[in-house]
């Protein structure tokens, strides 16, 4: 196991010349032939010229546009909605109200709190109250000022302590008034081992509070659907989701639409990070429209409603105890967690969960207990994004643990090796660790940031900051209760060659279909361009449960070898039929079939498929892939329980101006534990991009609402993202620690990657210029207030270090 | 995407014809490289039923060497290429900075100097789009009666923005209007010919953010003179942004400094932007630093009695997004970033 730099001198996929993957790759010495190569995206080359198509590119004939009415008001109940001077417009088809669409909905089944389109009550500002189909979007937008809607304003949460508090009247009810616990969306507090005892055994206990501001996933792609019903009533929904099989289940009971009657497509994606994994309103209501009216509608939102729609990392207060023995051994940890989930549930179960579940690796700690309530906010609804759940305490978490090291004057990597969980074990909580290549990404990082001669070394205003991470690759923990398989995949293969997938799963760019591709070349020994896979189409896919968790290539990837295996063993029995021998004797790869005890019987792939379609009819495999039954014997114990966990360390480098307390990140070395690189190139991808992520957020991007409840400024050029020239330079170092049960040993790379990157940063600003950063984000602001702080105290005492 | 709403486009490939234009017709608005001009009507700030395109009309886009060694910028010319340009380096160092540092690449191509002048002002409460305005009641620069930047605000507060128009403070620049008269105006007895106006840059603003100029909507910008450099003169422009491209100044200062030939400063002049809807010229510059060689001990106290002085004249208003408090902080770092990198 060893990790590998996918830039610089080692890279496999140098920049001119020819690629030579098999000089560096474990893979091919362990025999793969596709596994480990860095095959291009099966979109790549559509996507660089344009030639893709999105959700927005979609146009039928006769096809209306469809915009939404948005509430100016941050808490109301609506009085009346009077739509006739809107219907009254040239070239307005109809006008829905939530009326139309009274049922409820949300992606957990246990808390569907969500209307399409409002019907009592608006709870933000941005939220969905009618919509328009129109002829074209200009007359919808025109439409939309001609629907009248009296109000009755009622007073706003906005603060999540206020929300806890739970002061209820008549001027300021609740936000969902028919939900139990008033403000509160959900509590959960679970405790592991003694923490009494853990307290007592550790020779430094620290507690600090730590904040945690809101982000959002600022996809490229604004969301966009586009709905049919055929003159047979068939509903075809195309719509920039990641989660297809969820927005059929929702959009099928909302509507009363039979799943058998609406067929859901999942177009190319244009970025998704967990902000396209609830349904939405635009789905309910497109379908809606097209029902109404009889045409195709589209609605595409703009960058301001994507800002609404939000469901983007939850904004957390954080309070941690933690203890540590002077020899560097973790003894307990607390945590008390308040989420601000804004104003729908959509995840926010499942978040409240990971909040305490997920933190109980990659260190080994024999007592913890963790207490996290979720609350109601009227803001825009916080939900997934990369990493749901887990970056917010695990910052907490790694800065703490920073400042442990520090207390007990040991090296930050030394105290994070010396509580490695280590492999195949079980967490406190009572998940199954199996794979763990944790030790070998914080050797890379180590030595590829020359740690041990420059943390702690470099001249003032330089810094190096360390953290490390644990991950899910899926979970067992469906979101509605089945036995079902989690991930199903169907293979078509004939006399033409071409092998042809279908799969659930859906690519949001992730490349989950150049997964599926590579396996398929590696299971048959075909060649990738004799490999076309049909994804995300619900008429067309067995069912997946879709790209979230981080499980698509762990889950997917089982099931399509599955289905491989069962297609080669067709083949095989055709061609030993044709040969007269025993099945067992037919090789099949490499683009070749042959008789392994004659070598003379050698034929093309192609021809093998033939055969096999002449002698065992038309050819086909269906595979699938379930999680065994894990996690800890408790109410919530399998929220969290995951087939397999990946592994990160970062380390940052920083420079901090301390005159305009301004920060630059020029280095960000990231080592990921992804089992197995099946294709190098897309796991260096999904490492870059999740630094890139975690590092912009602690920086610049702020999803704040301002005192009037509205958002502060819901466009990109008030929500800063890095730019080129903000970005670090970013060094992915893969680490292979080969699951016993990822496919090929794989685990995920999409999530796991960012979530070091703030805390590590938090501790490199505190070598740079000795202050603790625990509120994000950095801004210059806070930067400077901590070091006039620091420059206070200096006067008084001498820090330890 | 926010939609553009409706307007008629005039494409003129003369001044005059742009001046007919924009004097017959109304609510007309000129458009240069449209990077201001097109997300204010989308956000419903501006309106417009008839748009006179800039982008064919040559004689807007020259940069000339004058007699005596000044300059004479076009208005459309790209500000990619100010930046780029030698001769502007040569004669307002500044200028080909500030011009360099404006948002980003691809609006550096599209965007004008001309355009940078002519900029709106910009502020939190304002550079929204139309529903969110509506949300929040309105303000004071467009369709509503409050000030949210100031408590019971009379006067609109938003920012003066524009990253060149501090360096054509600081080097005397002159702007060049041209107009012929409107149907209102040749009513009220305004003779017919065509006017030629120069407006100092200095004397081009005034202190309501609704709308900072004091040129009419139908008054074209046509070019931007610059008066030769004196010997041992020297500018420089910096500019606060947290990124290191696309934003706007959260603050901005140009600065220059001619020096005799002894080496003491003869000439100095500070401007700070980005404050409220007027460039702030800081008028202890002279006092402060003229009579002073840099490198000496008593120059350094002189720019940090400066900066002090200008911080407190200086002061951001929580108008443009970010932290009031840090940019406030940053005046005095700014203004002595801007005077040391004159040397």
């Amino acid at each position: 196991m060893a990790a590998r730099d996918q830039h610089g001198s080692g890279a496999p996929w140098p920049e001119e010349g020819p690629r030579d993957l098999a000089a560096t790759n474990a893979s091919s010495e362990a025999g793969f032939r596709a596994v480990g190569q860095s095959l291009r995206k099966i979109e790549g080359l559509d996507k660089a010229v344009g030639s893709a198509v999105y959700a927005d590119d979609i146009k039928l004939p006769g096809m209306l546009h469809a915009k939404t009415l948005r509430s100016p008001h941050s808490h109301a109940r609506i009085v009346s909605i009077d739509t006739k001077r809107a219907l009254a417009l040239e070239g307005v088809f109809a006008v829905i109200t939530g009326a139309d669409l009274p049922t409820k909905y949300g992606v957990i089944p246990w808390t569907q709190d969500e209307h399409a389109l409002a019907l009592d009550k608006v709870r933000f500002i941005g939220d969905e109250v009618a919509a328009v189909a129109a002829i074209d979007e200009d007359t919808a937008n025109a439409a939309l000022r001609l629907i009248d809607v009296e109000y009755e304003v009622l007073g706003s949460w906005l603060e999540p302590t206020e929300s806890l508090a739970n002061q209820l009247s008549d001027a300021r009810p609740a936000i969902h008034e028919d939900h139990r616990h008033g403000n509160v969306s959900k509590r959960v507090e679970l405790e592991f081992g003694d923490l009494d005892a853990a307290f007592a055994s550790a020779d430094v206990v620290m507690e600090n509070d730590f904040v945690f501001h809101g982000s959002t996933h600022a996809a490229i792609e604004p969301h966009c659907a586009v709905a049919r019903e055929s003159a047979g009533g068939l509903l075809t929904l195309w719509s920039s989701t990641q989660i297809t099989h969820y927005v059929q289940r929702e959009v099928s009971r909302v509507l009363g639409v039979p799943q058998s009657r609406l067929r859901v497509i999942q177009p190319n994606l244009g970025g998704a990070f967990g902000g396209k994994s609830d349904p939405f309103s635009l789905e309910f209501v497109v379908c809606k429209l097209a029902q109404v009216t009889g045409r195709p509608v589209k609605m595409l939102w703009t960058r301001e409603e994507v800002f609404y729609a939000h469901r983007g990392r939850h904004p957390m207060n954080l309070r941690y105890k933690s203890g540590i023995t002077r020899d560097g051994k973790l003894t307990g940890v607390d945590a008390k967690i308040l989420i601000d989930g804004g104003s729908y549930s959509s995840f926010g179960l499942v978040t409240t969960y990971y909040s305490g579940q997920l933190l109980t690796g990659p260190y080994d700690f024999p007592a913890y207990h963790f207490d996290s309530t979720r609350v109601f906010t009227n803001k825009p609804p916080c939900g997934p994004k990369r990493g749901h759940g887990s970056v917010q305490p695990r910052f907490a978490f790694e800065v703490q643990l920073d400042e442990l090291s520090c207390a007990i004057g040991m090296d930050p990597i030394d105290v994070r090796r010396k509580n490695d969980i280590g492999g195949n074990t079980e967490t406190v909580n009572g998940q199954r660790i199996t794979s763990n290549g944790f030790a070998a990404c914080l050797d890379a990082v180590e030595e590829r940031s020359g740690w041990k001669d420059r943390h702690g070394k470099l001249p003032s205003g330089h810094g190096l900051g360390v953290a490390g991470s644990m991950y899910i690759s899926g979970t067992n923990y469906a979101i509605y209760p089945n036995d079902m398989p989690q991930a199903g995949i169907q293979l078509k293969v004939d006399r033409s060659g071409l092998i042809t997938a279908f799969t659930g799963g859906n690519d949001i760019g992730q490349g989950s279909s150049s997964v599926v591709r590579t396996i398929i070349c590696e299971e048959l020994g075909v060649d990738s361009d004799d490999v076309r896979v049909v994804a995300a189409d619900t008429d067309l896919c067995p069912v997946d449960l879709g790209a979230y968790s981080s499980r698509v290539t762990f889950m997917v990837g089982n099931a399509t070898i599955d289905a491989c295996r069962n297609l080669r063993k067709l083949i095989q029995r055709g061609v030993a039929d044709e040969w007269e021998v025993e099945p067992s004797r037919v090789f099949l790869g490499r683009g070749e079939v042959f008789d392994t005890e004659d070598r003379e019987k050698l034929i093309t792939t192609r021809r093998a498929f033939e055969i096999a379609e002449a002698r065992c009819d038309t050819l086909g495999s269906t595979g699938s892939y379930n999680t065994p039954k894990l996690g800890g014997d408790y109410r919530g114990g399998s929220i969290g329980a995951s087939p397999a966990y990946s592994f990160t360390a970062h380390v940052v480098e920083v420079e901090v101006d301390e005159e305009t307390g301004m920060i630059r990140v020029p280095n960000v070395w990231v080592a990921h534990d992804c089992g197995r690189a099946l294709n190098p190139m897309l796991v260096a991808g999904q490492m870059e991009g999740s630094a890139y992520m975690g590092i912009v957020e602690a920086l610049f991007e702020d999803h704040k609402v301002n005192r009037f409840g509205l958002h502060a400024g819901p466009s990109l050029l008030d929500y800063p993202l890095a730019t080129a020239v903000d970005c670090p330079e970013l060094h992915a170092l893969i680490v292979e620690s080969i699951d016993p049960e990822g496919p090929y040993g794989g685990k995920e790379a999409g999530e796991g990657p960012l979530h070091p990157a703030l805390p590590a940063l938090s501790n490199a600003i505190f070598d740079a210029v000795g202050i603790r950063l625990r509120e994000l984000p950095f801004t210059p602001g806070k930067v400077l207030a901590a070091l006039d702080e620091k420059r206070a105290k200096r006067s008084e005492e001498t820090p330890s270090c | 995407m926010l939609r553009l709403p409706a307007f008629e486009l005039h494409k003129p490939t003369t001044i005059d014809e742009a001046l007919e234009l924009s004097a017959r017709l109304d609510g007309c608005r000129f458009i240069a490289g449209g990077t201001d001009l097109l997300p204010n009507l989308k956000h419903e700030m501006i309106e417009a039923s008839h748009v006179v395109a800039l982008g064919d009309i040559a004689e807007l886009r020259d940069i000339k060497v004058l007699a005596g060694g000044g300059l004479t910028i076009g208005a459309m010319t790209p500000l990619a290429e100010v930046a780029a340009s030698d001769d502007v380096r040569r004669v307002a160092p500044a200028l080909a900075e500030a011009a360099g540092l404006v948002a980003g690449p691809q609006h550096r191509n599209q965007g004008t100097l001309g355009g940078n002048v002519m900029l709106d002002t910009r502020c939190q409460w304002i550079n929204q789009s139309y529903f969110w305005r509506n949300a929040l009641g309105f303000c004071l620069k467009k369709d509503g009666t409050l000030c949210h930047v100031i408590d019971k605000g009379k006067r609109c507060v938003a920012a003066v923005s524009n990253d060149t128009i501090a360096p054509m403070y600081v080097h005397g620049a002159k702007l060049s209007f041209q107009s012929q008269p409107t149907k209102e105006m040749l009513a009220a007895g305004a003779p017919s010919e065509k006017q030629v106006r120069p407006v100092p840059a200095d004397a081009l603003f005034k202190a309501d953010g609704a709308y900072n100029k004091k040129v009419a909507l139908h008054e074209l910008l046509t070019h931007i003179e610059l008066p030769a450099a004196a010997p041992r003169s020297s500018s420089h422009y910096e500019k606060l942004r947290l990124r290191g491209s696309i934003d706007f100044p959260q603050l901005g200062v140009a600065a220059r400094l001619d020096l005799d030939e002894a080496g003491a400063i003869a000439h100095a002049d500070v401007v700070v932007i980005a404050l409220a809807a007027r460039p702030m010229r800081l008028k202890k510059a002279p006092e402060c630093l003229v009579g002073e060689t840099p490198g000496t001990d008593a120059f350094e106290a002189a720019l940090e009695k400066l900066a002090d002085l200008g911080s407190r004249s200086a002061k951001p208003l929580p108008n443009i997004p970010g932290d009031t408090d840090w940019r406030a902080r940053m005046v005095p770092v700014y203004i002595k970033k801007a005077v040391r990198g004159c040397l």
